[in-house]
């Protein structure tokens, strides 16, 4: 349980820093500190269980169809990594405090370095590979963050973009290589994919899997030729960077090799690959750190080459080799943060990280100067600091091993790059601490607050405890570790600084001397190698991405030319063509259903929505004539409805089909009254065969479904309609019991149609498109009498009928055909009725109703019904109902679905009637009726 | 009566495409509104056409249609009305705006 808290801890810790800084920066410290220290002490505890062997585990299961769990366990090699992660991470916060200045934002830096520290963990301790692969893209996203976080400066944003390109790409590669695994295995789980080496091995996607999972730790750990991403990462405050780019995010790819050692390594693929790969990448960084001038440059060469001998030793497949690299992980770790920090200080106290421009800060810095020796000496392989321990290793096994026969090439290798590396440490030492003092901006550096130098001095402290006492300090983790990167018997070795005179002795010997050669002689090998030209690693880079912008907006621009008519032929075309290949390339048998026969007046039915579609067709440019005809269309749809046992559907269609041609026709009284001719003979051509086509394909589909049997699930809702829901018409039952989740989201919707209305109309009569709808100029005759006295009797007798009519359909909804929705449409249309025949004025005088605050009761009453239901134990909206006497009528049957469809029908009436209420007040503006004081007194009760 | 129902619902969607690939927003607005009466239709149509069933429970009756569907194409017809009625005030305020009521406002 402990080991899931230690790994939820940065997370429920990321949530305080941005609160808490308002309490000042200490506390903002404290609080950040506190999340990472309880982890680190939680994690302590399972250190004797660890180091005895015992498995630490813990686990949820999510979707176990999918292999999806949360599974996570703790070895040798997570407790390393979750030492450093949080031990480092606790220090780098500490350090963070007096590094930043008062105008960077601590509070945000600190919760997306919690938030890293928590994804980190994620990946060390993750059993099931999809949810590695989560944690694993979130460090990428939090790195994103932390290296950008300086957005002001263009490197920063530029660094962020990069880093996040390369490692997302890899990320990518990643994740489909662990899905072939996971494939192979046929489990997601590392503790059973590490149990299959032959299976994997012999598989013929294993190669696949390896490149595509070695493509993710390549990048991620900045190996040739993805190396280019780090350095330009350094952008970053230099606590991200000694967090980030030394101990922990650039070594997930180390991690995750060390991981899948078991059952990757041993194969010729491996070897050829990543100790190759680790190789070049080695020498290189070490060559390019020695001649960089920026410290933080130079140091980040210097990890790439650390990260390549990583790789290397994990590539050569042998167990001893892996020692080597579990060993160098732990050391590099220790001084390679320390020394980012000690550029931290260095730039902090003098202003600058550009060596040509620091010297002789040894008396003047001593304590900085003093950690910079220690740890610079443990980079170069001094003896009797740990880093000489692991890079003897290193050139004991890189002595045995053949590259296609030629027993020469690593061990020559690798000691050339241990002599840049020598080179480059001591250019670190000599170059900033030795020789003349130079002008610096800050003319009185000094040494650091205790607070900036105490946390790289307790990694400092760890080089010579180490070096000095591997096995006391280091033996037991690293032997724990070894168990479970080889998975097997470990090899019997022993850490110590004397092993005798070996090959190794002397590939060190030769490497310092020939190192502190050329450090002696850098100024004139310096200007040897400022001729040749180099390759830009960024600048490639930035082509590249520049090359793809541009395909890829040549791409969009041609085919989205803005041009919705063509958009939607596209659109329509494509998926008219799969759905006609989709049908022809299965086998068709005809459908055995019986048919209905049709009546003659079914068929009349037919005839006058053909005529009228053809009418549509070939008199859409005079549009009031198209949509009276759409009008009767909707009618003849309504009374396909009534014959096809559907009585609450006519009903619906045809309210529907009044409010809608009422609500375009108010539209219509301002947009023109004709369509102008513009497509030619051809493009029509065009379009009436896609249409053919679309509607023989759709009209065809239907035939082919309803023609055939099927079963439904309705045999329940028949079955339980009465029982469950008390009701007998048994659609409003769905809508309003068994489906009322639904209903209650469209409701919703409706209600957020009608105020979306509001807001483009309401917007209209403000500014400038104010101003031009006062000025409109109408195109229509105004019609002498605008209400006429007929209709506006005949309406007000109506009126109180109507709503009469309303209300019945309203409370018989649930047993016969009605309901909420029908009884909104209807009340809607009594009262447009009267603003129609008797103006706005009018009616908006005598009905005081603010529609936002209907449509918002509606919702309410809906929801809190449904919450009613779940107060007594019911689910959402689950029906109770019971029977009620009422006087006059009689013993009543009243559900609590009522009062939701009371909801529905507020809602509805809300929704259109706001709706149309928006555009006849945009048509009042546009026809100059003056907005008198009915209603300004509207728009005040608004 | 399916072949009746199958060929309006043809009719209807090869009318309302039709209309969709015009360029003034009016026509397309219709079109919409026929595309949903076919759309609506064909909902209504997966749950197989019957004639004197309608789904009321009563003590005499035990054939009755697929509620299912309707109950879908009930609320499908309101949000219909409620897309409708967007478009349109879309299409007024930005023929408002723009003086065109051309889709690609050219």
């Amino acid at each position: 349980m402990s080991l899931a808290l230690i790994l939820i801890l940065p997370f429920i810790g990321a949530l305080f820093p941005s609160l808490i800084i308002r309490q000042g920066r200490n506390a903002c410290t404290v609080a950040t500190a506190f999340f990472s220290l309880l982890a680190f002490v939680l994690l302590l505890t399972h250190v004797p269980a660890v180091l005895r062997g015992e498995f630490v585990a813990v686990g949820w299961n999510w979707i176990p169809s999918l292999g999806l769990n949360f599974n996570f366990y703790l070895d040798g090699l997570g407790l390393l990594f979750s030492g450093l992660i949080l031990g480092i991470g606790l220090l780098v916060i500490v350090y963070a405090r007096f590094y930043l200045s008062k105008n960077d934002s601590m509070g945000k830096l600190f919760t997306y370095l919690l938030l890293f520290q928590g994804a980190m963990l994620g990946i060390v301790l993750s059993d099931n590979i999809l949810i590695l692969l989560i944690f694993w893209e979130l460090t990428s996203l939090s790195s994103f963050l932390l290296i950008g976080f300086w957005g002001h400066l263009p490197e920063g944003r530029q660094g962020a973009r990069m880093a996040l390109a390369v490692t997302g790409a890899g990320g990518l590669s990643m994740i489909a290589g662990m899905l072939v695994l996971g494939n192979i295995v046929g489990s997601y789980n590392l503790s059973q994919i590490l149990q299959h080496k032959e299976l994997i091995q012999s598989s013929s996607l294993y190669l696949p899997a390896l490149i595509l999972i070695l493509g993710g730790c390549f990048t991620k750990s900045a190996q040739f030729p993805f190396h280019f991403w780090l350095p330009h990462a350094m952008a970053a405050p230099t606590p991200v960077s000694a967090y980030l780019h030394s101990a922990t995010m650039v070594k997930a790819g180390v991690f995750l090799m060390a991981k899948m050692w078991p059952v990757l390594a041993g194969t010729e693929a491996w070897f050829y690959i990543v100790a190759t790969t680790g190789l070049i990448t080695m020498l290189m960084g070490a060559v390019i750190a020695l001649f960089k001038d920026d410290l933080k440059a130079l140091l980040a060469y210097s990890t790439v080459s650390h990260l390549g001998l990583m790789t290397m030793l994990f590539g050569f497949g042998t167990p001893m080799a892996a020692v080597a690299g579990i060993f160098h992980i732990l050391n590099h770790a220790t001084f390679k943060a320390a020394l980012f920090m000690n550029a931290g200080i260095i730039d902090h106290e003098t202003g600058t990280r550009d060596i040509k421009r620091l010297g002789g800060l040894l008396l003047i810095l001593p304590i900085t100067a003093t950690m910079a020796i220690i740890s610079a000496g443990s980079m170069a392989g001094f003896p009797l600091l740990n880093g000489f321990l692991s890079k003897e290793m290193m050139l004991e096994e890189a002595s045995k091993a053949f590259w296609f026969g030629q027993p020469w090439v690593f061990p020559v290798l690798a000691t050339l790059a241990a002599v840049f590396s020598v080179a480059y440490s001591l250019r670190y030492i000599f170059h900033v601490f030795f020789g003349p003092r130079k002008a610096v901006e800050n003319t009185h550096p000094h040494d650091p607050p205790f607070g900036m130098w105490l946390p790289p001095a307790v990694l400092v402290l760890l080089v010579p405890l180490i070096g000095l006492f591997p096995e006391t300090f280091a033996g037991a983790l690293v032997r724990a570790t070894a168990k479970a990167v080889i998975g097997g018997p470990i090899p019997d070795f022993h850490l110590s600084l004397w092993h005798g005179f070996t090959p190794a002795l002397a590939m060190s010997a030769i490497a310092l001397g020939l190192g502190v050669f050329i450090c002696w002689r850098y100024l004139r090998l310096n200007n040897m190698v400022e001729k040749i030209p180099v390759v830009q690693a960024k600048a490639l880079f930035d082509k590249t991405v520049n090359a793809m912008i541009s395909v890829s907006q040549k791409l969009i621009h041609g085919f989205h030319n803005g041009s919705l008519q063509r958009y939607f032929f596209v659109l329509i075309a494509s998926t008219t063509l799969l759905g006609f290949v989709t049908y022809f390339s299965n086998l068709q048998t005809p459908g055995l259903r019986p048919t209905l026969a049709a009546p003659p007046v079914a068929i009349a039915a037919f005839l006058v929505l053909l005529v009228c579609c053809a009418i549509i067709v070939t008199l859409h440019r005079q549009r009031l004539v198209a949509l009276v005809t759409v009008g009767v269309v909707g009618l003849m749809v309504s009374v396909g409805f009534v014959y096809l046992s559907a009585p609450d559907l006519a009903l619906t269609q045809i309210s529907v089909e009044v409010v809608t041609v009422i609500l375009i026709l108010l539209a219509l009284s301002l947009l023109p009254k004709t369509t102008p001719k513009e497509s030619g003979k051809a493009r029509r051509l065009r379009d009436a065969v896609l249409s053919i086509f679309v509607g023989a394909g759709l009209g065809g589909l239907t035939w082919a479904v309803i023609t055939r049997d099927f079963s439904s699930i309705s045999e329940y809702y028949l079955a339980q309609s009465k029982p469950l829901g008390g009701g007998t018409n048994v659609v409003n039952v769905i809508l309003v019991d068994f489906r009322g989740f639904d209903t209650f989201g469209e409701i919703t919707v409706l209600g957020i149609a009608a105020l979306a209305i509001f807001a483009l109309l309401d917007g209209a009569l403000r500014g400038a498109t104010g101003a031009k709808l006062a000025a409109w100029v109408s195109d229509q005759a105004r019609s002498a009498d605008r209400h006429p006295l007929l209709m506006v009797v005949a309406t007000r007798v109506m009126l109180p009928l109507m709503i009469m009519v309303g209300v019945y359909i309203f409370l018989r909804g649930h047993n016969l055909p009605g309901g909420g929705f029908i009884a909104g449409l209807v009340i809607s249309i009594a009262l447009i009725v009267q603003y129609m025949a008797s103006g706005f004025n009018w009616a908006a005088k005598r009905m005081r109703f603010d529609y936002h605050k209907i449509i918002g009761a509606g919702i309410m009453i809906a929801a809190l019904t449904g919450i009613g239901a779940m107060l007594m134990g019911f689910s959402f909206l689950k029906s109770a109902f019971g029977y009620v006497p009422i006087p006059l009528i009689g013993k009543t049957e009243l559900a609590s679905a009522l009062f939701f469809d009371v909801g529905v029908f507020l809602t509805v009436v809300g929704a259109v009637m706001l709706a149309l209420a928006s555009l006849s007040q945009i048509q009042r503006r546009a026809t100059h009726l003056p907005d008198n004081r009915e209603a300004s007194d509207l728009e005040k009760g608004r | 009566m399916e072949l009746l129902m199958s060929a309006t619902i043809g009719i209807l969607t090869a009318s309302g495409v039709y209309l969709l690939l015009r360029a003034r927003t009016f026509p397309v607005i219709l079109g919409f509104a026929l595309i949903t009466y076919a759309v609506n239709f064909f909902i209504f149509a997966m749950g197989r056409l019957a004639v004197n069933q309608p789904p009321i429970i009563r003590a005499d009756v035990n054939q009755y249609v697929d509620p299912l569907p309707q109950a879908l194409v009930l609320t499908a017809i309101v949000i219909s009305f409620g897309m409708t009625a967007v478009i349109v005030v879309m299409a007024l305020r930005s023929y408002i705006e723009t003086d065109t009521d051309h889709v690609d406002l050219k």
